[in-house]
Parts: structure tokens; C-alpha cells; sequence
């Protein structure tokens, strides 16, 4: 740029006048990690086809068959049912650690050294592999002779069945992936806290407004980009939940915790049947993708609106 | 006085749930750590105190599986946040920097990435995989492990790429830098606490990944999560083993965590803190 005025008008006249070399920097810029992307996008698109065929692991030869794998799914009890548990599972687990991971967040807001310890251990079990996890919380859980199980005995609760009962297996599984996530909430949740400007909460204080009220006009708005990144990040990820039911019970007892993406594993790796397995978890995708995206650019908007443009 | 007696009953309440909350997110990384120290007879024996026995800690050290399993996954996930970082730090920078046609439709399609169900991927992979005979390779792992990393490293560091004003590099550009060199020697150094904050979050991610270990790799590359499962689904069950194998396969991302702890707040949270 032969410009020496830095002024914003100038910058703006020479970019105009940019060179195609100019213009298409940014492409070329994003290039590499583009192509990444398109690599992991052949999968995607090679799975809508072969949903539409009735390849199996048994029999590598393969015909195409249309919508008979996606009507066969819509038509199918299995369908509905793992759509049910795929909802219940992801807003039970949400909303649990969101509110869970707030409130402690709150909790531990004021800067003192055992909050600053507190805040540090809080963050260790998300370094635990949540497979591993749900193995500890097994072993805890066992329904005879499992820890909680003498802790519950002292308050005359015997056999408490956990996840082996159909009544209790969301509650646990939920339990489980509260404790390796509302971690994550918490984390955010206090990067938040931490960013909060001091003195509206002083005039506040002048004005005499309540705690409550305090929370709600200042804290909350102020806090939003953050739960928005949280909420975005637990609904999207316990939508697709696998790996802690997979462990847990591997979807039972009988299909109490089947969701798409454990109906989805068995038919494609179970029974080795990807054509009918496929729709199950293309129905997922399409889902998990405009809730996103809907969520982040709502993400944007309190971004901005919280810093005040 | 009622209202002193209000701030007790609140002060109360608040330590019970403090409280609460740290022996049910302690307590299963205590038990997890005690039994290793516990026989397989004395699994079931909820005591405290019981003979301790180093020999769980034996048995995994030495077993080669779970020395491979631990190399496997420092290359896989540090393979993959390498990967990530070499094409996400331009990614970044021009999602940052550049005014550009579909700039945000990109930017969130590398983001849904993330939120993609991995069983998606997996099944048509699988396939692909091994007819170009990927499966069980590292570079078949480090490519489809930037699944979780790339979108992760690139939407952390485009907040901090923002917050770099552009009055430094053009005051740079006038002193006759090349873009380029502007770049290397100005904007990098600036946003390097965002590199390693979101290089490490990765790291963790992709270390405690289990789903693309266990569908994509035989026998050859598996990882610590997969290896871990082993101690368990063997003929008999030896949580202390597997407790050992999560344990010890912990302690990199512990000491990582330790590290960056300042940055890690900041990293997650994807340059919503602004100032």
C-alpha cells in the first residue's frame, strides 16, 4: 500500500482498488485448513448415499434403494422411541449442569484462597476420559456391595438399582455426565464472573437493589456470551451422547437409554447393517446442526449486546 | 437482628452446598486413586483401610501394551493439535482479519464440525479407511482427530487474533515490514497465550477421545482409553488395573492444566471475554 496517511478513509480507498491477488488472499489464507475440512466432508456426504443403499459389513456388493432404509426408519417404533430418549437425556443433562454449574460458579465468585483451590480441583474430573468415568462410577454404584450404596444404607435406602433398573438408569447416566461436564459449566461460568466490570455493582449497591435483583438486570445480561458458549457446548455434545451410555449400560436395561447414536452403533456395527443405520444418525446431524446454529448466532448477538455495540 | 440471622442461615446453606458439591466431584477421583492400591479380592470392600498393594501399578507399568497405548496417544492427539495448529493459526487470522464473501458461513460450517455426531463420521470412514488403507494408522487418527481440534483451535484463537488492534500492524507496515514478517514477528507473539491455552484444550480433548480410537484402530495404534477398557473386559475384571491405567493416562492432561491454568478460562471461552 503506497499509503503513508493512516487515516480510515485512505486504508478504505486502497482496499477497494486491491489487486485479485489482494482479494483472494483470505481464500488462500484459509486454504489448508479448508481442505481438512472438505476431507471430513466426503464421509458426511458419502454417508447420505450409502443411506440410500443397502450396504452391509457382510456383504460388500450393494444396490441402491432408494428412501427404503428411511421409511423403513420412520416406520419403525425404534425410531421414536430413540428420538424420545435422545431429547430427554440431552435437556435432562443441560439443564442440570447448567443451573448446577451456575450456581457453584456464584458460589465460588468471591476470591478467597479456598475458592481458588476449590475452583482448581473443580476442573480435574474433566481429565478423566468419561468412559473411564462411568467405569469408576460403576464400581461406586454397584447395587449390593458399591460405596454409595453402605453411604445410602445409613439412611435405611437398601438396593438403590441405579442404572440397573429402567426407573433409575437416566437418573444415573445424568448423574455421570453431570460429573464429568457441570465442570466445564463452572469453568465458563467464572470466566464470565471474572469479566464483570465493577462499577455497575457499585451504583447498584447505592440504589439498595437486592441480591436478586442485582443478578437478574446486571449479572445475568452480562454473563450471557458465556452460558451461551456453555449451553452450546453441553446440548450439542449430550445430543450426540455415546460414549458414558455406551459404558454405562450400552443403552439397556432393555432400550431405556437407546438414543440415535447408540440404535445408530448397533445397526451399523452390532448387526453390520450401515444402510439402516445411517438415517438414524443423519436425522441427529440435521438436527444438532440448525439447533447450533441457530444457538450461536443468538451467541453473537448477546456478544454484542453485552458489550454494549 | 433478623437480618444478621439471615446472613448466618445464608452462609450455611452456602458452605452445605459447597460442601456437597466437592465430596460428589471428589469423591469418585478418591475412590478412583484408592483402588488402585486395592487387590481384585479386595475390590468389593468398602473400607477405608485395607493391606495396600503396589502390584496393580506393577502390572500396568510393565506390561508393554500400556506403555505403546500411552506413546500412541501423545502421537495421535499431539499429531493432531500440531496439524491444527499449522493450518488453524492462518484459518484464524483471516477469519479475524479479512472482510470476505461467506466469511461467517465458513467460519461456522469448521464449527459445526465439532458438533457433529463422531458416529457419523466413523461409519463411512470406517469404509474409506479401509480401502485406502487408513484404518489403524496414525495419520488416519491425526486426520480424522481435527475433527475436535481444528474447530476448537480456530474459533479460541480468532477471538485473540481480534483483539490484536490493527493499528499495530499497519504502524508495522509503515516501518516496511511485509505483511507476512507483520505477521510472524507482531501478531503472533501477541496471541501466543490464546495458541497454547487452546493448543492445550485440544490436547485434552483429543487425549480423552474414545469413540475414533475404538472404531478406527485395530490392534496396532490403540489408545490409553481403549487400552484402559482391556483390564476390564478381559475374562476377569481388574478395576485396580484399569483404575492405574486412567490414572496414570491423567496425569500429562493434570500437569498440562496446572501449566496453563490462567489461559484455560480465557481459552474456553471462544473470545467472548472482550478487554
Amino acid at each position: 500500500m503506497s499509503n503513508t496517511n493512516l487515516s480510515a478513509t485512505n486504508v478504505e480507498i486502497g482496499e477497494n482498488k486491491k489487486p485479485l491477488l489482494k482479494r483472494l488472499r483470505p481464500y488462500l489464507i484459509m486454504a489448508p485448513a479448508f481442505l481438512i475440512t472438505v476431507g471430513i466432508l466426503y464421509p458426511f456426504i458419502s454417508a447420505i448415499y450409502y443411506s440410500l443403499t443397502d450396504f452391509s459389513f457382510r456383504n460388500p456388493t450393494f444396490d441402491f434403494v432408494g428412501l427404503k432404509n428411511w421409511i423403513k426408519m420412520i416406520s419403525n417404533f425404534d425410531f421414536w422411541h430413540a428420538v424420545l430418549v435422545t431429547g430427554e437425556y440431552a435437556l435432562a443433562t443441560t439443564v442440570t449442569q447448567m443451573l448446577l454449574g451456575l450456581g457453584i460458579a456464584l458460589l465460588l465468585n468471591k476470591d478467597t484462597f479456598i475458592n481458588r483451590v476449590l475452583r482448581l480441583l473443580f476442573i480435574f474430573p474433566l481429565m478423566v476420559a468419561p468412559v473411564i468415568a462411568t467405569l469408576i462410577w460403576q464400581l461406586m454404584l454397584n447395587p449390593s456391595v458399591g460405596i454409595v450404596e453402605k453411604f445410602l444404607n445409613l439412611f435405611q435406602i437398601y438396593n438403590f438399582p441405579w442404572a440397573s433398573s429402567p426407573q433409575t438408569a437416566l437418573l444415573t447416566a445424568v448423574m455421570i455426565d453431570t460429573w464429568v461436564y457441570a465442570p466445564f459449566v463452572i469453568l465458563l461460568a467464572l470466566a464470565g464472573l471474572n469479566s464483570l466490570p465493577k462499577s455497575p455493582y457499585e451504583s447498584a449497591k447505592i440504589d439498595g437493589g437486592s441480591a436478586w435483583f442485582t443478578f437478574k438486570t446486571l449479572t445475568l445480561p452480562m454473563l450471557k456470551p458465556f452460558l451461551y458458549i456453555a449451553l452450546i457446548f453441553r446440548l450439542m455434545d449430550s445430543l450426540k451422547m455415546f460414549d458414558i451410555i455406551f459404558a454405562l449400560t450400552k443403552g439397556g436395561p432393555g432400550n431405556t437409554l437407546m438414543n440415535l447414536s447408540l440404535v445408530a452403533y448397533n445397526k451399523g456395527f452390532a448387526f453390520l447393517n450401515l444402510g439402516e443405520s445411517l438415517p438414524f444418525i443423519i436425522v441427529l446431524w440435521v438436527v444438532v446442526f440448525i439447533i447450533s446454529k441457530k444457538l450461536v448466532s443468538n451467541w453473537l448477538l448477546s456478544q454484542k449486546t453485552a458489550s454494549g455495540n | 437482628m433478623k437480618n444478621k440471622r439471615l446472613v448466618v442461615a445464608g452462609k450455611i446453606i452456602r458452605n452445605i452446598l459447597l460442601i456437597s458439591y466437592t465430596i460428589f466431584a471428589l469423591f469418585p477421583l478418591f475412590w478412583m486413586i484408592l483402588i488402585t492400591f486395592k487387590s481384585d479380592t479386595q475390590m468389593y470392600d468398602t473400607t477405608f483401610f485395607f493391606t495396600p498393594t503396589l502390584e496393580n501399578y506393577k502390572e500396568v507399568l510393565l506390561s508393554a501394551d500400556y506403555f505403546s497405548a500411552f506413546i500412541n496417544n501423545i502421537i495421535v492427539s499431539g499429531g493432531a493439535v500440531l496439524v491444527s495448529v499449522i493450518v488453524g493459526i492462518p484459518a484464524a487470522y483471516a477469519l479475524a482479519r479479512y472482510d470476505f464473501k461467506g466469511k461467517e458461513d465458513l467460519a461456522f460450517t469448521i464449527l459445526s464440525f465439532r458438533f457433529a455426531p463422531e458416529i457419523l463420521v466413523i461409519l463411512p470412514l470406517f469404509m474409506i479407511y479401509q480401502k485406502i488403507g487408513l484404518y489403524d494408522t496414525y495419520t488416519g487418527l491425526i486426520w480424522v482427530y481435527q475433527l475436535i481440534t481444528l474447530p476448537l483451535l480456530i474459533w479460541v484463537l480468532r477471538g485473540y487474533f481480534e483483539d490484536v488492534s490493527v493499528e499495530i500492524e499497519q504502524a508495522a507496515q509503515l516501518d516496511g515490514y511485509r505483511w507476512y514478517q507483520v505477521f510472524i514477528k507482531i501478531v503472533l507473539p501477541l496471541v501466543k497465550p490464546g495458541l497454547v491455552a487452546s493448543g492445550l484444550l485440544a490436547f485434552i480433548f483429543a487425549w480423552n477421545n474414545f469413540t475414533f480410537s475404538l472404531l478406527l484402530t485395530g490392534f496396532n495404534i490403540q489408545t490409553v482409553t481403549v487400552n484402559s477398557l482391556n483390564y476390564i473386559a478381559s475374562d476377569t475384571v481388574h478395576y485396580g488395573q484399569m483404575a492405574v491405567a486412567a490414572t496414570i493416562a491423567a496425569l500429562p492432561e493434570v500437569i498440562l492444566a496446572l501449566i496453563i491454568q490462567k489461559h484455560l478460562v480465557r481459552g474456553l471461552s471462544f473470545g467472548a471475554v472482550k478487554g
